[in-house]
């Protein structure tokens, strides 16, 4: 015998389930009023600092379709890389949004301002990210990954330099499609697997 | 904010595995590959807060908040009650718990929710609260339904309650459901059977709490919640051997 540890074990995780909109976005889900607005509506408000930017993408499964019920949060500090809470962090940030696949069509959109460079732990930088949250039906633990940007410097950061195949790297960064506007598609599973993080 | 380390690593084997093929949703859902583990950063670190100012008196009250007090929702009353904690077991004060669930008739407002049992006009199924100073917090609501789904030719989804926490970093995030003592339909659930871990289950089942009832109006059921902790050591941010 040994002594009993005291901590304890994280609750587990199931699935969101079909209805997750209810609960996180009710509005999106046809129960709209119950409060005055959902919750995360968007990351930053007028004023925010920075440049403004588009996210679109779809999350996609492994037969290459793209999920009607995906619901996605996302996280980020302002454009100087401070999050809220943090000594000079814009207060036109919050940094969190959620938004959901669209039910007809599949596709999210993120608008935002990018997002500054973040320490890692140590002397080490981050290049700009937008981390992610995915949560649906069949998806048993959310999964994290992180947006980066094709038009910052990616060599330095900590963690894609710690993805072994190095063709992986891309499923990370989104790709600009025009002024402020960016594309990035989340795939479940198969050909071109979205790198998730267990962080 | 001063700096409490990084998140204690995930416990993969806690958690159900993101393929299981008797859940048979997940199966085009799931990752192939192995996640790209790393210590914690501060982007997961940090996290969304939540005031006091963004809770509406009824917000947590399922049998009125739909008709904003106008009329009750039909069904068993009860108050579910409990503790957000992290694994040290230190309560997570003022962070956000919010919930959904089908009415008593096992059916959910929503568009795509087909079911036969009707929906209870004065039912909207959600809500949403702060934990206080000790991380409580608690929900009065009705139990929901049983329901059937689309999976296997007859499986059947047990009393349930959604639950989504937040805790204070990102990196904590946790979706997850409440079962009911003595359900049956919990053995035969193929999505409660995703957890491997047996103990695991059954910390998802909310035992009922007679102490916490009030006579003549509504039953209790506790369920506590145990977010991932971040380590808080002597020895932390020192450079590695010293
Ligand atoms: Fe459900």
């Amino acid at each position: 015998m040994v002594q009993p540890l005291d901590t304890l074990t994280e609750t587990a995780s199931q699935t969101a389930g079909p209805y997750v909109h209810i609960g996180c976005i009710p509005s999106f889900a046809g129960l709209g009023g119950i409060y005055p607005e959902d919750l995360g509506l968007s990351p930053v408000s007028d004023g925010a600092k920075g440049e403004a930017i588009t996210i679109t993408g779809q999350v996609i499964d492994g037969t290459g379709w793209a999920l009607r019920d995906a619901m996605i949060e996302s996280w980020q500090p302002d454009a100087a890389g401070l999050f809220p809470g943090q000594a000079g962090a814009d207060p036109a940030v919050s940094g969190f949004a959620r938004f959901a696949a669209d039910g007809d069509s599949g596709f999210w959109t993120l608008k935002t301002v990018k997002p500054g460079a973040v320490p890692a732990r140590g002397d080490a930088m981050q290049a700009p990210h937008v981390s992610l949250w995915i949560t649906a039906r069949g998806i048993n633990i959310g999964l994290q990954t992180r947006i980066y940007f094709e038009d910052e410097d990616n060599t330095a950061d900590p963690l894609l330099k710690r993805i072994e195949q190095r063709p992986r790297v891309d499923t990370l960064i989104a790709k600009r499609t025009g002024p402020g506007e960016y594309r990035f598609d989340i795939v479940l599973q198969g050909t071109g697997e979205t790198v998730f993080l267990d962080i | 904010m001063t700096d409490l380390g990084p998140l204690v690593p995930r416990n993969r084997a806690a958690h159900p595995p993101a393929y299981d093929p008797d859940y048979k949703t997940s199966v085009t859902r799931s990752p192939n590959l192995p996640l790209l583990s790393m210590e914690s950063t501060p982007s997961e670190e940090h996290g969304p807060r939540f005031g006091h100012g963004l809770i509406g008196a009824l917000d947590n009250n399922l049998i009125l908040n739909w008709t904003k007090g106008a009329a009750p929702a039909v069904g068993e009353r009860i108050l579910v009650h409990g503790r957000v904690l992290d694994e040290f077991a230190r309560p997570v004060p003022h962070t956000l718990v919010e919930i959904w669930q089908a009415n008593a008739g096992g059916r959910y407002r929503h568009v795509k929710d087909s079911y036969f049992a009707p929906l209870d006009a004065n039912f909207g199924g959600c809500g949403r609260t702060l934990t206080d100073e000790a991380g409580y917090y608690e929900f009065l609501t009705i139990r929901p339904g049983a329901y059937p789904w689309p999976n296997r030719a007859n499986d059947w989804r047990p009393m349930h309650i959604h639950f989504s926490i937040f805790g204070h970093s990102f990196g904590q995030r946790l979706i997850s459901q409440m079962y009911f003592e003595g359900d049956p339909l919990i053995a035969r659930c193929p999505i409660a059977a995703t957890i491997r871990d047996r103990s695991q289950l059954d910390r998802l089942v909310a035992p009922l709490d007679m102490a916490k009832s009030r006579p003549m109006d509504f039953l209790a059921y506790k369920f506590d919640i145990v977010l991932r902790g971040r380590r808080q050591t002597m020895f932390e941010n020192k450079p590695e051997g010293m």
